[in-house]
């Protein structure tokens, strides 16, 4: 199966589903090929527990290439493990050591509950999404797309915000396990382009109720979500979210789900 | 719930008001270096002392005196209700310790706080208390005894100053033949006397160490918190954060206990 | 049966129009009534699910994923064609049509390949207005950018992310109409079989993969919009989950499978490293632009290179051999996919294929760094050489990149009819997963199109019709063919569950991916072929008694949703090679041996081949049976392809 030289100890969190708890179990990894990528190390562990008969480990996993924001592991202290900009499907083994023991846990946060081992419930993700995370337009109706100039720099801009992945590292990295990154992240990309102004001030409020209301917890402008975010999005966009919402709150007519029919 | 309840009980809402709170004591420690630079003055304690007159009678000041007390309080208050909700936000922590490359102070503002408002009660204790005292108890204790100074008005200089009896004084300043007289409690004397005693400088220095890492993160923290985060100016915010009030600020807070206590 | 395929009358540029107006409506306060199923969330399930709900009806949406953003459209990098004709270069939505049709080796339907360049530009505008961040000209305006296959630049692109702003914007509308209660989303729900009444689709079976219930679901009809079957290969560059179980579900439920064995093969993927691989990474096409692709000349100098004796660097110019330059001296580098691929295939069978597996040529920009300098190279293609080194652990700036051909995409798929209706009436496949716009080859930047042209704007008219005939009468759930196909999909999974083997289904799937890649993949012949569908009865028996699926069905199972998924496609590949073994005729991507021109070319045999074969399942291990649409071209004349 395997076909390199790397042997590691891993020690998993294992757990059954979120209504028991869960524990650390000790794991041999041999004969892992440096260039493998983490999930595929994973994969090897798991070929081997399946053919003796034990349950192998769950995690999340999709595309395989850093976009589906699917895979979600805490390795050695930081969300997709040690690398910069990466998710960890796109992490390899040539960046740990022969020997080395490596803790792999799941996004820890009550938002997250686990579903079961690493894998976590982001569905609380969704829901601020479906809050306000849109420009309310049905389809056809609408103007052919060049008569909606926009500059370039905002275009931009609004497109470093758009490429979140919702894969929840800034929540799994932040100490206090908020989700403000990923919600402002949406809340700037639309209140920074024409088509997302009608709606700016009660989209803002809407998100952000809808992100309190899941039990996040409150940004400290630490950055740690910044540094681990697989597609470095900006600390900037919580900033943005910041200036709407007071402004919103402050001077603005719409209420919350104002727009919502 | 009202609109304005909702606001200030969202998540948001409550760091808007530790960063308002946070900046308004920022504006406030500005204003008490300012005045504190008295106590370099060698004149026995007289500017210094006029100086702490000024800020406990003065009506405008008293008020904004208790809205920096509020302000100490609600930034105390609500520090912990967001550190509580912050820890209910991840009930199971990491078993591996978090390796994410950030700031040291960000990471530990609830620590650097807790020193300071330790600091903050001690050194109200020792010095505000004692200077109040009197008013408090309703009766003269000389806790802080009183000072006359006497001021040639023709060419500025002091004359002389000396420790009044102990008795019943008030503030008073009255100008006779050229000659200024001024009675005031002497403060000067209880900082004279705390900066001789090392562990009182030891701690005073370590707290200030702590303000320098507190306003190091949350100065610019309180900007990003309201918002104000254009990279036109953010910047400037960054570089007064860093080196007014991070460096100078506590820097020159911490000279005096250790000028005292050397020089004094 | 015969197919019909409902191609409206009259002119191509009308038909479409002409037959928005001759569908039938449903009133709008009637169209509350009516309940529909989307699998998939994907481009054409979000768009298709949002549309609907926009338009009153009450749409309820699956995806195995834990959330329907996460569909495997995101993956898609390079663009989205549209005719707008932004460039002023002479593009119209008949060259786009042209181009498509021709692109996909003339095996696509000229009806529906008119109609997805007519609601190209639609989807720009509609992308747009949801607030889509695609490039922009300093004016303010959309760039574009020009694409294989075409003479204009028409693709519309959000940097190398389209799809993915595609698919947010997609699943935005979707959480627009989640929030307003028009759509009921399921997460983490696998759709294991379709349910049918009176031979209607009435609704689906799910497998919660969170509890391991197995649940009913009822509508007035049910659109498949789950992808393509690229998986089968075991390698490609689709997510690990993307499978074929939905679509092969409803083709034993009597929907017609068309033209399987069509599946692109894209030759710039990063190549396979070990055994350990699970996947395949995909790099833009327009690497090819600038670098140069070779292959040592001898067997000797190829193995000195596998073992790592001898760099590529150091490999002399005369002991090089440019094979795409010297067998195409017109095209050079820049021959269309298929043709690269091919070629790379044939290098690395005759013993010259480089990296340690043998299964990899090179990509050299020596030349272009020299011409350009490295950092106009390092402007041009940065992110994908960071990719590359992330990947690979080689910078690509010292020495040649290695590159092999994967496959990414099926163009086969659900046989639909012009309304998108598979051959179960109420059953609807869009997006990949049906076979209808791309023919025997697709052009790049036409798959987020044609997700998006089905789910936006084509479903939505064309579904009316056929609720508008059925009446909006609702579906009565305690019709004993829910619980009978409950029953089925109950037995299965324990069937299933009962495999105690001693191989892994991982190890199956590799197997079957070997078989397929070797035998069904660039260059095929009759006799491989036969072979292969010989190796994939045994491996399917083989499946059947030696497999171990662990664990049990109330719970997260991993096990048993791959086991499940690999056993269809098992069954799948074996189609496929049948329908290889039918089409004696090299088109598109796939070159039968047994049909080239005498320089070695791929010959196409519009006489006898010019159809798309429709199979139809006859039960299980019983041969399937071939239903051929006879194509029909009326506007555009068939030539052969020459890159000469």
């Amino acid at each position: 199966m395997s076909n390199g030289n790397m042997n590691l100890t891993l020690k998993v969190w294992r757990q059954k589903n979120a209504q028991t708890s869960g524990k650390f179990v000790t794991y041999k990894a041999e004969g892992i090929s440096p260039d493998m990528s983490f999930l595929e190390m994973l994969d090897v562990v798991n070929e081997s527990l399946t053919k003796k008969g034990e349950e192998p480990i769950y995690f999340d996993h999709d595309c395989r290439e850093g976009i589906c924001g699917m895979c979600s592991l805490y390795i050695n202290g930081r969300p997709h493990g040690p690398k910069r900009a990466i998710t960890t499907c796109q992490l390899h083994m040539r960046s740990f050591k022969d020997g080395e023991t490596i803790t792999i846990e799941p996004w820890r946060a009550a938002a997250f509950p686990v579903v079961k081992d690493l894998a976590v419930d982001r569905s609380a993700f969704d829901r601020i999404q479906q809050a306000g995370g849109y420009v309310s337009i049905n389809t056809g109706g609408v103007p052919d797309a060049n008569e909606i100039p926009i500059p370039k720099v905002i275009a931009d801009e609004a497109f470093n915000s758009a490429t979140c992945i919702g894969c929840g590292a800034c929540v799994a990295a932040c100490k206090n396990a908020s989700a403000m990154l990923f919600v402002s992240a949406k809340i700037s990309q639309l209140g920074m382009l024409p088509q997302g102004q009608p709606e700016r001030w009660s989209r803002v409020q809407s998100m952000v109720a809808q992100m309190d209301e899941e039990g996040f917890g409150n940004c400290t402008n630490t950055g740690a979500c910044e540094a681990e975010c697989p597609k470095e999005i900006s600390l900037t966009n919580i900033g943005r979210m910041n200036n709407d919402y007071f402004s919103a709150k402050l001077f603005r007519e719409e209420r919350v789900h104002d727009h919502a029919e | 719930m009202s609109e304005f309840k909702q606001t200030f009980n969202s998540s948001l809402g409550k760091k808007l008001i530790m960063a308002l709170t946070g900046l308004f004591l920022c504006t406030f420690l500005i204003v008490h270096l300012s005045g504190n630079l008295a106590l370099f003055k060698h004149d026995n304690g007289q500017a210094f002392n006029a100086y702490a007159n000024f800020m406990t009678h003065f009506p405008p000041i008293r008020v904004v005196s208790y809205l920096l007390y509020l302000s100490i309080l609600v930034h105390t208050i609500y520090a912990i209700i967001l550190t509580v909700n912050n820890r209910k936000a991840r009930p199971i922590g990491y078993a591996s310790a978090p390796k994410s490359p950030v700031s040291w102070s960000s990471k530990n503002m609830g620590l650097l706080g807790s020193i300071l408002f330790l600091f903050i009660v001690i050194h109200m204790k020792d010095f505000w208390f004692k200077y109040h005292q009197d008013d408090f108890t309703g009766k003269s204790t000389h806790v802080i005894p009183f000072k006359e100074y006497k001021t040639d008005l023709v060419t500025g200089k002091q004359i002389s100053a000396r420790d009044l009896p102990p008795g019943d004084y008030n503030y008073a300043v009255f100008t006779e033949g050229g000659i200024e007289t001024m009675v005031a409690k002497d403060l000067n004397q209880t900082v004279e006397i705390a900066f001789k005693q090392w562990w009182y400088v030891a701690f005073y220095v370590i707290a200030l160490g702590a303000l320098s890492f507190h306003l190091l993160h949350g100065f610019q923290s309180a900007f990003h918190t309201l918002g104000w985060i254009h990279r036109k100016y953010k910047p400037i915010i960054y570089f007064i954060g860093t080196w007014f009030f991070a460096v100078i600020i506590p820097l020159g807070f911490a000279a005096m206990p250790v000028y005292y206590f050397f020089f004094g | 049966m015969i197919l019909d395929a409902k191609i409206p009358q009259g002119p191509l540029a009308e038909k479409w129009s002409k037959h928005k107006f001759n569908l039938k409506l449903v009133n709008p306060a009637n169209k509350r009534k009516y309940d529909i199923i989307v699998v998939g969330t994907g481009l054409a399930g979000a768009s298709a699910a949002a549309t609907l709900a926009e338009l009153g009806y009450n749409v309820t949406a699956f995806c195995f994923q834990d959330s329907p953003r996460r569909a495997h459209s995101i993956a898609a990098q390079g663009g989205i064609n549209a005719a707008k004709n932004y460039q002023n270069d002479g593009d119209s939505v008949y060259r786009l049509f042209y181009d498509t049709i021709k692109g996909g080796d003339y095996r696509a339907r000229e009806a529906n390949v008119y109609r997805l360049a007519e609601v190209s530009v639609n989807i720009i505008d509609q992308c747009v207005a949801q607030g889509v961040p695609f490039a922009r000209e300093y004016g303010g305006l959309l760039d574009n950018r020009s694409f294989g296959g075409a003479q204009v630049s028409r693709t519309f692109y959000a940097r190398g992310q389209t799809g993915q702003q595609l698919l947010l914007g997609a699943y935005s509308a979707l959480n627009r109409q989640i929030h307003n209660g028009k759509v009921k989303m399921y997460t983490r729900h696998e759709m294991l079989d379709v349910v049918k009444v009176d031979g209607h689709a009435k609704g689906i079976v799910t497998r919660n993969l969170k509890t391991g219930q197995i649940d009913t679901h009822a509508g007035h009809a049910v659109l498949l919009c789950t992808g393509g079957y690229s998986n089968v290969f075991f390698l490609s560059t689709n997510a690990i989950g993307s499978n074929v179980t939905a679509a092969w579900r409803a083709h034993k439920r009597g929907a017609y499978f068309a033209n399987p064995c069509y599946t692109q093969i894209h030759p710039t993927c990063i190549p396979v490293s070990g055994d350990h691989q699970s996947k395949l990474t995909l790099m833009s096409e327009s690497l090819r632009n600038d670098g140069r692709v070779w292959a040592p000349k001898t067997v000797e100098i190829a193995e000195q290179l596998r073992s790592g004796k001898l760099k590529a660097s150091d490999v002399k110019e005369d002991d090089r051999d440019y094979f795409l330059e010297r067998k195409y001296p017109a095209f050079g580098n820049l021959v269309p996919r298929d043709v690269a691929s091919r070629n790379a295939k044939e290098m690395a069978d005759e013993g010259k294929g480089v990296g340690a597996s043998g299964f990899a040529v090179f990509l050299d920009f020596a030349d272009a760094i020299k011409r350009l300098g490295q950092e106009t190279v390092a402007a041009k293609y940065g992110n994908l050489f960071d990719m590359y080194a992330q990947i690979t652990a080689e910078d690509p700036y010292s020495q040649p990149m290695r590159i092999y051909p994967a496959v990414h995409y099926t163009m086969g798929g659900l046989w639909v009819d012009y309304n998108l209706s598979t051959t179960v009436p109420g059953l609807y496949a869009l997006g990949e997963c049906n076979f209808s716009d791309h023919g025997a080859n697709r052009l790049g930047a036409s798959a987020l199109m044609q997700g998006l042209s089905d789910g936006y704007f084509v479903i939505p008219y064309t579904l009316g019709d056929y609720l508008a005939t059925i009446g909006p009468k609702p579906v009565d759930k305690s019709h004993p063919a829910f619980e009978q196909t409950k029953q089925d999909v109950l037995a299965y999974v324990n069937k299933l569950l009962s495999l105690k083997g001693n191989k892994t289904v991982v190890e199956y799937h590799r197997e079957l991916g070997h078989i397929m890649w070797e035998y069904c993949g660039m260059a095929r012949t009759e006799e491989g072929l036969t072979k292969a569908k010989a190796l994939i009865q045994a491996l399917k028996a083989d499946f059947w008694k030696n497999a171990i699926v662990t664990g049990e069905n109330e719970e997260i199972n991993a096990a048993l949703e791959r086991a499940g998924r690999v056993a269809d496609f098992i069954e799948l590949g074996e189609l496929m090679i049948d329908d290889a073994l039918m089409r004696r005729e090299s088109c598109g991507g796939h070159f039968r041996l047994e049909s080239q021109t005498e320089e070695g070319e791929a010959l196409r045999d519009d006489e006898n081949f010019a159809f798309a074969a429709a199979w139809e399942f006859k039960g299980e291990n019983q041969p399937e049976e071939l239903h051929k649409e006879e194509l029909v071209f009326e506007n555009v004349k068939l030539t052969q392809r020459s890159y000469k």
